[in-house]
């Protein structure tokens, strides 16, 4: 990890880190040092610094809601938007606390896709009727309710140099990139 | 009814009130209605998948009591639902329940205002 104009730069120790930490979060300093073949205050050192800098953001648990018994669905919502309002848009979508994630596509027309989990179709359909059609800069939604999940990840940082080459990526020393 | 009342009912609401065209959960076709006249107006062009959507959940008639307060027709609206029309025979039967409701609504209210006069 270095420091260059302001912009911390990772290197492979840090790589190796963060690998370790989306394999098992809850493993200790020392795990880690010993895994990597490093100090254990080097590990602490490291990962506070990529705390700070926004690098790692936080520490969660992935719950398998099928198995916790709490009855909810999960829909992917695919809304068009006026290009000037879609940041505007994307932003209030963001502040529901029925969407889990909004992202802003590419494509021919303007597109935000958010993920949003409801109790059941009813109460998704009154989110979307009475919360999001009636933004200004909307223009159409299209819905589809997920019903199977095959594969559920966070993408992971393989500790392969060759690899690497795309996920190197700098950040300045107020996180952001 | 008073003049107030029928007003009431023909007046264009705001935003976040108006009628959303849906053709099945979520999925948004773009279209919205603020007032009857605007509401009757989109029947004609929309595609009929959302009016069965609507009419069969109850949609219609709940807002044309909740928002436009207008429990006459809601009634009326929940016979047609009874009638389980589909396709251009709903849409026909729901665009001539609506015009007849507007032009009696908009009779009322001439007939109120050449009394004040």
């Amino acid at each position: 990890m270095k420091l260059k104009n302001n912009t911390l730069i990772l290197d492979d120790t840090d790589l190796e880190i963060l690998e370790a930490l989306q394999e098992d979060s809850r493993q200790t300093y020392i795990a880690i040092g010993k895994l990597l073949g490093i100090s254990h205050s080097t590990v602490y050192d490291r990962i506070r610094r990529m705390e700070q800098n926004g690098i790692i953001k936080k520490y969660t648990a992935l719950i398998d809601t099928e198995k916790t018994g709490t009855k909810s669905i999960t829909a992917i919502m695919t809304v068009f938007t006026d290009p000037k309002e879609s940041e505007k848009v994307a932003e209030t979508l963001s502040a529901a606390p029925q969407v889990l994630e909004v992202y802003t596509s590419l494509s021919e027309e303007l597109q935000i896709i958010a993920k949003v989990a409801a109790e059941n179709q009813e109460s998704l359909h009154t989110f979307i009727a009475n919360s999001v059609a009636p933004m200004p800069g909307v223009l159409r939604i299209r819905t589809s309710i997920l019903t199977k999940k095959f594969k559920e990840t966070q993408f992971a940082i393989v500790n392969n140099p060759k690899k690497l080459t795309f996920i190197k990526e700098t950040y300045n020393i107020n996180g952001e990139k | 009814m008073n003049h107030d009342t029928t007003s009431k009912i023909l007046r264009t609401v705001p935003r976040e009130k108006a009628f959303y065209f849906f053709t099945s959960i979520g999925n948004y076709t773009g279209e919205s209605a603020s007032s009857l006249k605007e509401f009757m107006d989109k029947i004609n062009g929309i595609n009929v998948k959302s009016l069965e959507f609507h009419l069969y959940r109850g949609d219609f008639n709940k807002w044309m009591d909740e928002v436009l307060q207008d429990k006459e027709l809601a009634e009326e609206i929940i016979r047609l639902q009874k009638s389980n029309f589909s396709g251009n025979i709903l849409r026909n039967q729901l665009y001539a329940t609506i015009s007849r409701r507007i032009k009696h609504l908009t009779n009322t209210l001439e007939k109120s205002h050449r009394q004040t006069l």
